[in-house]
């Protein structure tokens, strides 16, 4: 019987399988940062043991670093001293970091694709949730905790039980002005936060091959929100034509042993998932999320959902109590709702083509009174291209605020936060409780509905700008 | 790790749906680079409230939470069992987990106890009647005992072993280390590394 892309990459990576035992998977890189590493490496000290591949390894500082005067000294110190810790910790075990200044510093996940790390057909773990980015280029993607971020660095292996597979086929061409944030939102309402729970995602068809490396990026980053370990799609001339040419891709023979390969990592058409849901792309419009988990989302068109929409007690429980955070009322049209801060960044769409998209709505336009814009690029060669294009004047003549590279307000673990009561259109991954500043309010959108929303200071989509 | 095989204790009812890794701990606590000292953190925000279900004095000292389904989503931060198992947890019972947290638990030594939703439900009703109940979690058993409630319990069968034993991962990984030579020795040439 044919076996699915996912099935194909992880058989690729068995070092041993044992009757009763999960399986033991080889794991081909390991992205490290600085929030969930130090107990990991306090654990290899403790027992004395090294790290098994450094060269397989590549840590970055992006979860806690300033987007401001980062040539000074990291102001809090608890901060300072995690990112301290890395560096120590990188030192000691001699793996490669990119550090606060450094030309190729930024978000994990944005660093690995843009240095032509992560390839397909590879295992990539992290001790981070948004790890299943790089399914976007056909490898097994995930996130891991610290625990196995310390047994990947002693074994450079994970024993793991197989995952499920779920397709998600997208028929027809996404219409225009929908987006790959738009699609994956539209998904999670879909399935739910817990639909994807045990299953790895294939995302197929017109309205997924369609859209460019950085858009299926964002696609499979947010998997995780569905429940999903992971997200793919399978490689094609998108994805080699990404490759190539980048730092770290294979040249001459290598690469075309590796296109080879790498064309063989597809569903084979005998091939059955345990799952499958499909979206008709003709449906889709610019979506918003209303609530506090990214299952709780609607057409920007649409009105803020009621209880009485629920299908059971759990679910009008979590309606009431999310609209009772967000302070919203049922029925309340999306674009009638008011926006304190916009947030343009993030693993999810702080690429290049978030940035131009963002910049192109907002073009000659200006940031709404009284609404605060931050515009942070997902890493420093992201935000170096950006400048050579001439988009950080235009984000500025608006009177946005553009920033120095790193995850910012999508965690607010830096400087960046919401205060209390404030409500943002985020372009990022998580509506969460407190997710962007104790008591903050966060709608999750497009980079173009953020930038638009930014203009009329509440919910809007480029077509609603005169 | 410390093995588990029998606990009895209080339980604690946590009557919400979707409770992400952020309200278990924000993440302004993850800035701590130590692999205990998490209780503060501990559901921070709601802690916050008088109301919340571990602020009141029938509930202290519970080493048992009972929560509603889809409990661990989103992040895949281990402070979250970290900031459970320094409160004083050793079980958390729920229809549904996210699956990072339910590793990161079998990891850590957090017990994970699958239940249907009806068992959630009586366990809720039970405990809020008499907030003194002792609840039982068997792992040999795989069962849950409280008041006249017994209930079986699904936990991943490797994951129950090693809790039983209170197995190192890497120690059982590192036994096999020449079958992770022999992978290594045939990987393609093509494959990236970092340097």
């Amino acid at each position: 019987m044919g076996r699915t892309l996912a099935e194909k990459v992880w058989e690729a990576h068995v070092v041993r399988r044992a009757e009763g035992e999960p399986d033991l998977l080889y794991i081909d890189l390991h992205l490290v940062h600085e929030v969930t590493s130090p107990q990991a490496f306090d654990g290899l000290r403790s027992t004395g043991r090294p790290v098994r591949r450094p060269d397989l390894t590549l840590a970055t500082e992006d979860h806690n670093v300033p987007t401001i005067d980062i040539d000074k000294p990291i102001a809090d110190p608890i901060s300072r001293a995690q990112v301290e810790a890395l560096r120590k910790n990188c030192a000691e075990f001699d793996i490669p970091l990119f550090p606060l200044g450094s030309a190729d510093q930024g978000i994990v996940h944005v660093v690995g694709p843009q240095l032509g790390l992560t390839q397909p057909g590879m295992t990539v773990v992290c001790g981070d949730s948004h790890t299943s980015t790089h399914g976007a280029f056909g490898a097994l993607a995930f996130g891991i905790g610290t625990s196995e971020v310390e047994h990947v660095l002693a074994t450079q292996t994970l024993p793991l039980k197989p995952f499920k597979t779920m397709a998600v086929t997208v028929n027809g061409p996404l219409p225009a002005g929908v987006t790959a944030k738009d699609l994956i939102l539209a998904v999670i309402a879909k399935i739910g936060t817990g639909g994807g729970q045990g299953y790895v995602i294939e995302y197929r068809g017109e309205g997924v091959r369609g859209l460019s490396m950085e858009g299926r990026m964002t696609l499979c980053n947010m998997s995780i929100e569905a429940g999903a370990r992971a997200g793919m799609v399978a490689p094609d001339q998108t994805t080699f034509d990404y490759i190539e040419g980048r730092e770290h891709a294979p040249v001459g023979a290598d690469w075309d042993a590796a296109v080879a390969y790498w064309q063989t990592l597809v569903t084979d058409p005998d091939a059955t998932f345990d799952k499958e849901v499909v979206i008709e792309a003709s449906e889709l419009s610019p979506f918003v999320t209303w609530g506090t988990n990214p299952g709780q989302g609607v057409p920007l068109s649409a009105t803020v959902p009621s209880p009485d929409d629920a299908a059971d007690d759990v679910e009008r429980a979590a309606i009431e109590r999310a609209l009772e955070y967000m302070a919203l009322t049922p029925g309340t049209p999306m674009k009638e709702i008011p926006v304190d801060t916009v947030f343009v960044g993030s693993c999810t769409n702080g690429r290049i083509e978030d940035l131009r998209a963002a910049a192109a709505v907002i073009q000659g336009r200006k940031v709404a009174d009284g609404v605060r814009m931050l515009v942070v690029p997902g890493s420093v060669k992201v935000r170096l291209q950006a400048m050579s294009e001439g988009l950080d004047e235009v984000f500025k003549q608006a009177g946005a605020e553009w920033r120095e590279a790193g995850c910012s307000m999508c965690l607010a673990m830096n400087p960046d936060k919401l205060t209390p009561g404030e409500r943002s259109a985020s372009t990022s991954n998580r509506n969460f409780e407190g997710r962007q500043g104790p008591g903050g309010r966060t709608h999750l959108v497009s980079p173009q509905v953020a930038a638009a929303t930014a203009v009329t200071g509440r919910f809007a989509s480029p077509a609603d700008l005169a | 790790m410390e093995a588990f095989t029998v606990h009895t204790g209080t339980a604690a009812p946590l009557r919400r749906s979707n409770v992400d890794t952020d309200q278990i701990i924000p993440a302004e606590y993850l800035k701590r680079i130590t692999r205990h000292g998490f209780e503060d953190g501990l559901f921070s925000a709601w802690r916050k409230d008088p109301d919340f279900v571990l602020n009141k004095p029938e509930y202290a000292g519970v080493s048992v939470l009972v929560a509603g389904p889809d409990f661990g989503t989103g992040s895949s931060r281990e402070h979250a069992v970290w900031a459970l198992q320094d409160y004083g947890f050793k079980v958390v019972i729920s229809s549904r987990f996210a699956d990072i947290f339910r590793g990161n638990s079998g990891k850590a030594g957090l017990l994970t106890a699958l239940v249907d939703q009806d068992v959630v439900e009586s366990l809720w009703a039970l405990i809020e009647a008499d907030p003194s109940t002792s609840v039982t979690v068997d792992l040999d058993a795989q069962t849950i005992s409280a008041g006249d409630i017994v209930a079986s319990f699904d936990v991943d069968p490797y994951v129950r072993w090693r809790l039983l034993e209170g197995l190192d991962d890497i120690g059982i990984t590192l036994q096999n280390a020449p079958d992770i030579e022999r992978f290594e020795s045939a990987r393609p040439s093509f494959t990236p590394t970092t340097r």
